[in-house]
Order: C-alpha cells, then sequence, then structure tokens
C-alpha cells in the first residue's frame, strides 16, 4: 500500500485489478464540515468493499450523507472539510491525497454522473469541449482522435446523431440526452470506477429508466464498480449487488440486494420501503411517509439516531446507540439496531421497479 | 434578426435625439449665441452674420437640425473662431480623436489585462485575508477619481523622481519608447478606477460561479485548476465582465477628458476644455455628437458581441 | 447564473454589488455598524458641520492673504494646514470650498432623486406605454457619456459673464441642474429595477385587491420598500457628484473665484505640484475621503436592506 499524502512526487500508479478482485476499501470514513453552527458530522464510520464489476447502491433520504459519501471517497470537497479514516482504491491510499495527485485518478480512474444535468454540464461549451477535455487531459489524445472517441462515446450511450450533437450546447438538448452526454463524459476515459449521484432524480419519469438501464448496461460491458447513490430502493432494486442503506451519517443496513429484499431488518429500511409506490397498489392508496424530520447533523441526539422517528423504539434505544452488527442468521447481512425487523420485500419490489421501467420506456 | 431589427430602428432614434440635443445646444447660449463664439469681429460684423447664417440660427430648430446633419455626414464639423483666423473644426477632431482613442484602448486593455487575473485569483482565494485585502483595496481606488490619480502619479513618477514625461504627446510613429512613456501616466490613472471596478465584479461572479455544480464536473474530471478556473469559471462570467466594459465606456470617456486636459494631452478632451474656455460652441457641438454617435455605436457592438457570445441568448436571436 | 447587467455609474462605482459579495458580508454586518462605518459617518459629520458652521468658526478669510505663500502645513507659526500660492488659509479654503462642493453635491443628486426616483416608480409601476416611453428616455439620456453632458449643459448655460446682454443664471445653480439631469437616468433606472420586483410582491398585489387606487399603493405599499434602495444610492450619487465637480472644474467650468471648491482648488492648485504639492493633496484628499465615506456607507446600506436581492 502506497501512502499518497508523503509524498506527491512519488504517485504510483494504481493497479489494475481484474474482475471480482475488491477495486475500493474504504474504512472508517468520516467527513465532517466546519459551519457558523458547528460541526456538521455529515459521514460517521462508513466501512465499504467495493469489487469490479459490482453494483454498490447507497441509499438515504436528502441529509443522510449519501452524496456526501460519495464525494468524500472520491475526494471532491470544499475547504473545509475534514475526513479521516481510509480509502483505498485499488491498493493506494488516496485519502488526504494532494489535489494535483488526485487529478490522476479523477476522470481517468473514477468518475462522477451529477444528479442534475442541467447545471452540471457548462452552459457556454459546446458539448464536443466538454467530453475532449478529459480525453487531452488524461489520454493525451489529438484533436482529431478526441473527435472520434467523442463521436464513438455519443454512440455508445445512445445519443442518435452524433456528429450534431457534438457542436451543440447543453441547453439545446433535452434533460435525458443531457444526462446521456454527462454519462459520456464520465465514461470517456474509461474510468474503472463510476459513482452515480442520483442520475435520474432531475429527470423526467419517463427517461428515469432508460438511463439508468444505460448505466447498468455500461457497467456491466465495461466492468467498472459503480456506486448508485440514490433515495429510491426502487432504483436500487435489480441493479445493485450490494445495497447500503444510510441514515443520519452512518450505514443502518448493509447486505447483499438478495439478503436485504428478502429479510429487511432495519426500522429505517422498512419505512423506506413503504414510501415506494407499487404498481399493485389500490388507486390513491396513501403512502406512507416517514414521520418526523432526519436528525440535525451538528447536535446529534445520543442513542439511535433514528429512535424519535421509529415505530419499535424503546428506552435502551434512545440512551444507548446500537453499533454496526452482522445479522445472527446471516454473518455477511449487517444491521445497526437493537430490535430489528423482519419484513419481507422482495415479492413487492422486484414485482415493481423493472415493470415501472419498462412500462415507461 | 427581428432583434436586431429592433436595436437599429432604436439606435436610429437616439441619434436623432442625441444630436437634436447638441444643436440645441447653441441655442441655449443665454444672449447671442454668435456674440459669445465671435467676440473679435470686424466693425461690420460680416464674420457674425455669416456665423448665423451658416447655423441657421434664424431658422425653425428642425431645419437647424436637418442642415446640421447633412453637413455632419458629410465630415464637416464647423469652423473654430480665433482671433489669428478661423479653421475647420474637423481638422482639429482629426488630429484629436485618434489620440483620445488610442488612451481609452490602452486603458481597457491595460484593466483587464491586471484585473481578470486579480479577480481569479481573488474568487479563488475567496474569504482569505488576501481576498478581504484586495477587495478593500479595490474599495479604495473606486473612490480615488482619475484625475486624482493623475496628479499623484505625476508628481511622484514626474516631479520627485524624473522617471516619466508628466505633460505632452508624443505620436506612436514619431517614436514609439517616447510614445509609450507619455502614455504611462494617463493609462495608469484611468486603470486604477476600472481595474477595481472589473475585479470587484468579476470576482463577486466568479465566487459564484465556482458553487456551480459544473465546476465540480469540470474537476471531477481531473483537469488542472488552471483550466478549471480561466475555461470553466471565466467563460460564464466573461459576459459580465463585458456588459460592465461596455457600460463603464462612458465613465472612461469623462475621466479621459479630464485627465488630457490635466495632462495636456492633445485628445478630444484637450479639444473640449480648448473649446469650452474659448466658447466655441460649435466645436463643442460637434465633438459631443461625435463622442455620443460613437459611445451610442460602442454599446450596440457590445449588445451584439453578447448575443454572439451567450449562446443561450443566440438561440433567442 | 446571473447574467443580470450590474448598474454603473458615470463616474465608475458599481450600484449594485454582486450577489455574493453581499451575502457574505450581511451576516458579520448585521450585528452593528463596524468601525468603517462610524468613522465614515464622523468624517461627514466634520465635513458637514464644519460646512455648517463656517461662518461662525473662527476661521480666517479664506480669501485674504493671511501667511507667508506656499507655507507648509504642521508647522508652527502659521495656518496648520498651510497657506497657498496666495497665502491664503487652506484649512479655511479647504472648509469654505468644501461647502460649495457638498452644496452642489447634495443638491444635485436631490433634484435627481425627486425627478429621477418619481419616474423611476412610475416605470417600475406602470409596465405599459408609459414605462415604455419612460425607459426609452432613461436610455437617450444615457447614451451622450455624462460628464460629457454635464460639461456642455454647464458650459452653455454658464454664457459668457463678459458679456452684458442675456441672462446668466448663478454657476453654483447651472452646476446644480446639469448634475441633476445628468443622475436623473441613474436613480431612475435604480428606483425602476426596485420597484418592479416590489410591485409584484403579494401585498401589492392584495392592496390592489381591496381597491386601493396606483397612488396609494405606490406611495404607501411600494414606496416605502424602494427607500432603502434609493437612499444607498443617493448616497453613492453624492460621492459621484462631488467627484464630477472636480473633473468639471479641471475642465475649466465651475464656480469663478472669489467663490471656490474643492475641484477649483485642484484645478488652480494643479500649476504647484512641482514646489508645494500639498497645496493639491489637502483637497485630493478631502474629496477622497469624502467619496470614500459614502461610497462606503451606500454600501453598508445595501447590505442591510438586501437593495440587490429586492432589485432583481
Amino acid at each position: 500500500m502506497t501512502d499518497l499524502t508523503a509524498d506527491p512526487a512519488e504517485i504510483v500508479e494504481p493497479a489494475d485489478p481484474a474482475v471480482g478482485e475488491v477495486l475500493l476499501q474504504v474504512t472508517d470514513l468520516s467527513t465532517s464540515f466546519t459551519s457558523d453552527r458547528g460541526t456538521v458530522r455529515a459521514v460517521r464510520d462508513v466501512s465499504i468493499t467495493l469489487r469490479r464489476g459490482r453494483t454498490l447502491g447507497v441509499v438515504g433520504e436528502s441529509g443522510s450523507g449519501k452524496s456526501v459519501l460519495a464525494r468524500s471517497i472520491m475526494g471532491l470537497m470544499p475547504s473545509n472539510a475534514t475526513r479521516t479514516g481510509s480509502v483505498e482504491f485499488g491498493g493506494v491510499e488516496i485519502l488526504n491525497a494532494p489535489p494535483k495527485a488526485m487529478r490522476k485518478f479523477w476522470g481517468e480512474q473514477m468518475a462522477m454522473v451529477f444528479q442534475d444535468p442541467m447545471t452540471a454540464l457548462n452552459p457556454v461549451l459546446r458539448v464536443e469541449q466538454q467530453i475532449t477535455e478529459s480525453l487531452h487531459e488524461h489520454l493525451d489524445l489529438t484533436k482529431d482522435q478526441a473527435h472520434d472517441t467523442a463521436l464513438a462515446l455519443l454512440t455508445s450511450v445512445g445519443i442518435p446523431e452524433p456528429a450534431r450533437r457534438l457542436r451543440m450546447y447543453p441547453h439545446e438538448m433535452s434533460g435525458g440526452m443531457r444526462q446521456r452526454i454527462m454519462i459520456a463524459i464520465a465514461l470517456a476515459c474509461g474510468p474503472k470506477m463510476l459513482f452515480a449521484d442520483e442520475p435520474t432524480t432531475a429527470l423526467d419519469v419517463t427517461v428515469q429508466a432508460q438511463i439508468l438501464d444505460l448505466l447498468q448496461a455500461l457497467q456491466r460491458d465495461r466492468q467498472m464498480a459503480m456506486i448508485l447513490v440514490t433515495h429510491d430502493l426502487g432504483v436500487v432494486a435489480g441493479r445493485a449487488h450490494d445495497i447500503a442503506v444510510m441514515y443520519a451519517g452512518q450505514i443502518v443496513e448493509q447486505a447483499s440486494a438478495e439478503a436485504l429484499f428478502a429479510r429487511v431488518r432495519h426500522p429505517y429500511t422498512e419505512a423506506l420501503l413503504k414510501s415506494i409506490p407499487k404498481l399493485e397498489m389500490a388507486k390513491h392508496t396513501r403512502l406512507e411517509a416517514i414521520g418526523g424530520r432526519p436528525p440535525d447533523l451538528v447536535d446529534l441526539p445520543v442513542g439511535c439516531k433514528f429512535a424519535a422517528r421509529c415505530p419499535y423504539a424503546q428506552d435502551r434505544c434512545r440512551e444507548e446507540e446500537p453499533e454496526l452488527l452482522p445479522d445472527p442468521d446471516d454473518a455477511s447481512h449487517l444491521v445497526r439496531c437493537f430490535f430489528p425487523v423482519s419484513v419481507a420485500a422482495s415479492a413487492a419490489l422486484q414485482a415493481t421497479a423493472p415493470v415501472a421501467g419498462e412500462e415507461l420506456a | 434578426m427581428r432583434v436586431i431589427g429592433r436595436r437599429i430602428i432604436q439606435l436610429v432614434v437616439v441619434f436623432v435625439v442625441v444630436t437634436f440635443f447638441t444643436v440645441l445646444l447653441i441655442s441655449l447660449v443665454p444672449g447671442k449665441p454668435e456674440i459669445v463664439v465671435i467676440p473679435f469681429d470686424n466693425p461690420q460684423h460680416t464674420q457674425r452674420a455669416a456665423f448665423r447664417k451658416e447655423n441657421n440660427l434664424d431658422r425653425p430648430l428642425v431645419i437647424q437640425w436637418e442642415k446640421w446633419a447633412g453637413k455632419f455626414v458629410k465630415g464637416d464639423f464647423g469652423n473654430y473662431y480665433q482671433s489669428t483666423g478661423t479653421d475647420p473644426v474637423a481638422k482639429r477632431i482629426k488630429s484629436s480623436a485618434p489620440v483620445s482613442a488610442l488612451l481609452i484602448l490602452y486603458t481597457q486593455v491595460f484593466s483587464l489585462a491586471v484585473a481578470i487575473p486579480v479577480a481569479i485569483w481573488a474568487a479563488y482565494k475567496s474569504g482569505s485575508r488576501l481576498d478581504k485585502l484586495l477587495n478593500a483595496t479595490a474599495f479604495a481606488f473606486i473612490s480615488l477619481p482619475a484625475f486624482a490619480v493623475a496628479l499623484i502619479l505625476g508628481y511622484f513618477l514626474g516631479v520627485k523622481y524624473n522617471l516619466l514625461p508628466t505633460s505632452g504627446y508624443v505620436r506612436i510613429t514619431d517614436n514609439p519608447v517616447e510614445h509609450f512613456k507619455t502614455m504611462v501616466i494617463p493609462v495608469l490613472s484611468l486603470s486604477l478606477g476600472q481595474i477595481a471596478v472589473y475585479m470587484r465584479l468579476l470576482r463577486s461572479d466568479l465566487v459564484s460561479t465556482l458553487q456551480e455544480d459544473f465546476i465540480l464536473m469540470a474537476k471531477a474530471k481531473g483537469i488542472s485548476n488552471r483550466r478549471v478556473l480561466w475555461r470553466h469559471a471565466l467563460r460564464p462570467s466573461s459576459l459580465t465582465l463585458l456588459t460592465v466594459a461596455g457600460l463603464s465606456i462612458g465613465t472612461l470617456i469623462g475621466g479621459t477628458l479630464v485627465v488630457e486636459v490635466l495632462l495636456g494631452i492633445p485628445g478630444m478632451g484637450y479639444l473640449i476644455g480648448q473649446a469650452v474656455l474659448a466658447r466655441q460652441y460649435v466645436a463643442l457641438q460637434s465633438s459631443v455628437a461625435l463622442i455620443a454617435i460613437v459611445f451610442v455605436l460602442l454599446n450596440f457592438l457590445i449588445d451584439y458581441l453578447y448575443t454572439v457570445l451567450d449562446p443561450r441568448i443566440r438561440e433567442r436571436t | 447564473m446571473t447574467t443580470v447587467p450590474p448598474e454603473v455609474s458615470p463616474l465608475g462605482l458599481t450600484l449594485e454589488a454582486a450577489p455574493h459579495a453581499a451575502a457574505e458580508s450581511t451576516a458579520t454586518r448585521k450585528k452593528g455598524l463596524g468601525i468603517a462605518s462610524w468613522l465614515a459617518i464622523a468624517w461627514l459629520t466634520i465635513m458637514v458641520g464644519s460646512a455648517a458652521l463656517a461662518d461662525v468658526l473662527p476661521l480666517k478669510d479664506p480669501n485674504a492673504g493671511v501667511a507667508p505663500k506656499r507655507f507648509a502645513p504642521f508647522q508652527s507659526g502659521g495656518p496648520i494646514l498651510g497657506a497657498d500660492a496666495n497665502g491664503r488659509d487652506m484649512l479655511s479654503r479647504t472648509i469654505y470650498g468644501g461647502r460649495i462642493s457638498l452644496i452642489i453635491a447634495v443638491c444635485s443628486i436631490l433634484v435627481g432623486l425627486f425627478i429621477g426616483g418619481f419616474l423611476g416608480l412610475l416605470a417600475g409601476y406602470f409596465r405599459n406605454w408609459l414605462g415604455n416611453i419612460l425607459v426609452g428616455l432613461f436610455d437617450i439620456l444615457l447614451a451622450i457619456p455624462q460628464l460629457v453632458l454635464a460639461l456642455s449643459l454647464v458650459s452653455v448655460l454658464k454664457g459668457d459673464p463678459n458679456i452684458p446682454e442675456g441672462f446668466h443664471l448663478p454657476i453654483i445653480l447651472v452646476l446644480i441642474i446639469a448634475l441633476g439631469l445628468v443622475s436623473i437616468p441613474i436613480l431612475a433606472r435604480i428606483t425602476r429595477a426596485s420597484t418592479l420586483s416590489w410591485s409584484q410582491r403579494d401585498f401589492v398585489t392584495a392592496a390592489r385587491a381591496q381597491g386601493a387606487g396606483h397612488g396609494r399603493i405606490l406611495f404607501r405599499e411600494v414606496l416605502p420598500n424602494v427607500a432603502p434602495a434609493m437612499f444607498s444610492i443617493t448616497l453613492l450619487g453624492m460621492a459621484i457628484a462631488i467627484v464630477a465637480e472636480g473633473g468639471l472644474a479641471i475642465l475649466g467650468v465651475s464656480v469663478e473665484p472669489p467663490q471656490s471648491t474643492w475641484g477649483t482648488m485642484i484645478a488652480t492648485g494643479k500649476s504647484e505640484l512641482d514646489g508645494a504639492p500639498f497645496i493639491l493633496w489637502i483637497p485630493i484628499a478631502a474629496v477622497f475621503l469624502t467619496a470614500v465615506s459614502l461610497n462606503y456607507l451606500g454600501d453598508v446600506i445595501r447590505d442591510r436592506f438586501d437593495v440587490r436581492e429586492s432589485a432583481l
């Protein structure tokens, strides 16, 4: 393992792990921000292992720290952020590596698809410039080579008439097209790892499934590792291999998608499930919203952070913080709860998400 | 195209009204303008009579304007009357206008060349002590008039250390080195305020641009900081800068006139200053009309550039 | 991304700060006036106070030689701020000169404020043909660079005092009219921008729904909200007017002796640059400190009332 913080001059190119090998190893990652109100503890003690070719779904409400987690791993941090713990990428420690060293990773090794393509694409630069600049930066391509690569990229993300689109500005395209462009930009240098931060939230419902399917297909073809951040369990159902549910900056439940949907253990995950509309529901069925609000990240309560909103909470939950422990029946299923529930969700969920996708597509 | 058509109609209206105002100027002179303009006439007052006829002062204003505009477009800017003789204003403007234009051009180029990197630096380090210091300095410079800077620089660079000439002008074709030497103090005098205005505006514009998602996206591509700042951040802000540069031309023209008089640079300001002292209202009238026309045209051009540079606006036109 | 063109005044002052500059500083400035604000207020108070009380203060005659010529300042045995090329007391001259400079600045901006502010209110409130005509009028007034417009008005209106026939307006009045006229479109445009946003708020609609007339809505509902923006611009405008008077003086169209202003002190003192530059530095410092104080206070007011936000 090499520590990049030691000397930026001695940057070791990360090794290229084969499919199935561990690409990303996050250990006890915590991120906090200094603000006028105090320290915002956005991410606490998150540990994640991700292999090549696998997709991890990170699920949580807004403010649960899921987007900050993705940016913390990637190192795209504002100056008032502090990160502790360890992030190993391809066996190289990259946490707190200087930005200069990180630029070797950004775009080239790991890339991010942002939530809103309208704001994440530069409004005054042509699509071609936005795609090719990382090609010039990382792969040292000539102008013609970069142009051809850009054309191929647009074709691969399913954009018709790529030559014409390259000359366009972002505002001249539809939301779905723009998101495809953003995916093409992220994939330009063939990264091994893709972060998709709520990639469909800003899009019309009709194109959400198309974009998700595209991401899934590209991830499979290129054997990338992918972290798919979303607030919607339905999005990750059938698309992620593993799922981590986040609440108040912590992982509260983590398991393979199969295990999780077979038996949801955390009351928060259960509540998330209940808030997803299902097709077999009668019209006008009330969705169950989760009562209350997530805790203040500056002033976290003692005990379980979800206790205030949890229907099963007992005195112990308000006094003592549960740890993230393996489920006694399934050691790979981690739960942060004293009194876990046991809900089978797979049937209901897996019936919904893909169907919804097909129908709308 | 329709937008441009409408702008051209606006332009024509502004031209007509502004030149009408300049024609009106002579009639606003208290008393008889010909006596004010030509105080040294011969006993028969033939010059004064000729002056009244030449400027159609006995005819309605509309006719005055019409005749004046007819001559103006042909380059006849009236006459400059002196006890030593009468000469055409056009000749004087022809030698003065390029000097002022050059002075303004140098000032704009120099101001932008300084303000852009400083603003980028301040925005990049926003909130730091350096940023605050730069902002406070800029604030002070905004309140320091160009004529004050000209005098201060004239004193230190000219009188005290004798590094540069404090007055006069040398044409670039006559002696390039001396030309630039004579331009240092005027250009610096006019630039400090401009730099401060550009820097403050561009900095705050950049600070907000740097919060945008597309900046994070650019960073996530792993491209260099320099490229993120200069290409991704500056490009959208350059439109704001263009607008301010356009608006500040008016200020700059005013400042140029004053600085020229102060430093004895034979530009339009010097010409106008002399015309005012000698009460040569025809020369004043033509100079003001010319300046207004150039000013309006420049603003029109900048509006047009704006639509060319901003793809979002361009689409709508 | 905001691409709203910022308003820029004739002498280079930005009349609207960018949103972030304002947002950054509001948190700190809302707590109270900082030391800089108090310094600015103190300076303006001294200037206005001494100008108002000039006749009763124990000052020497500003037009009489009372000391050795070009007597340096801060030396014992002479006037504290020294004496000019005619041996006249610089302190007295600065105070009396400031009096006229301030009168010109305050009166011209008040003219601009009343006319420009009123037209701006109308233009922002009536978004019909009237608003369009007014905006067109402002544009035309802005089509001549401000100092050039003021210069041509003053030089024409002041006429020639050597020619007995015809009427002559007092030069101070001419300066006030010219600078006031020049400030109309600037004050009008800022007022209009602020009015535009306020007159679209719900409480205005509510007042209209209750049957309030235009006049009542304009002066009772809109004007109180637009007032901070107008006040802020008024202070900035006064700074501009003081500087503009200086420019006009250098171009040779300000008051004539025995009257003087800071501008004419600079214009006549420029020949002293070689030998006694302090004769210049004193009026320049007065102009600068007054302008900086006015600009700073205008800025503080704008931040406090979030003028920028409402102006958009």
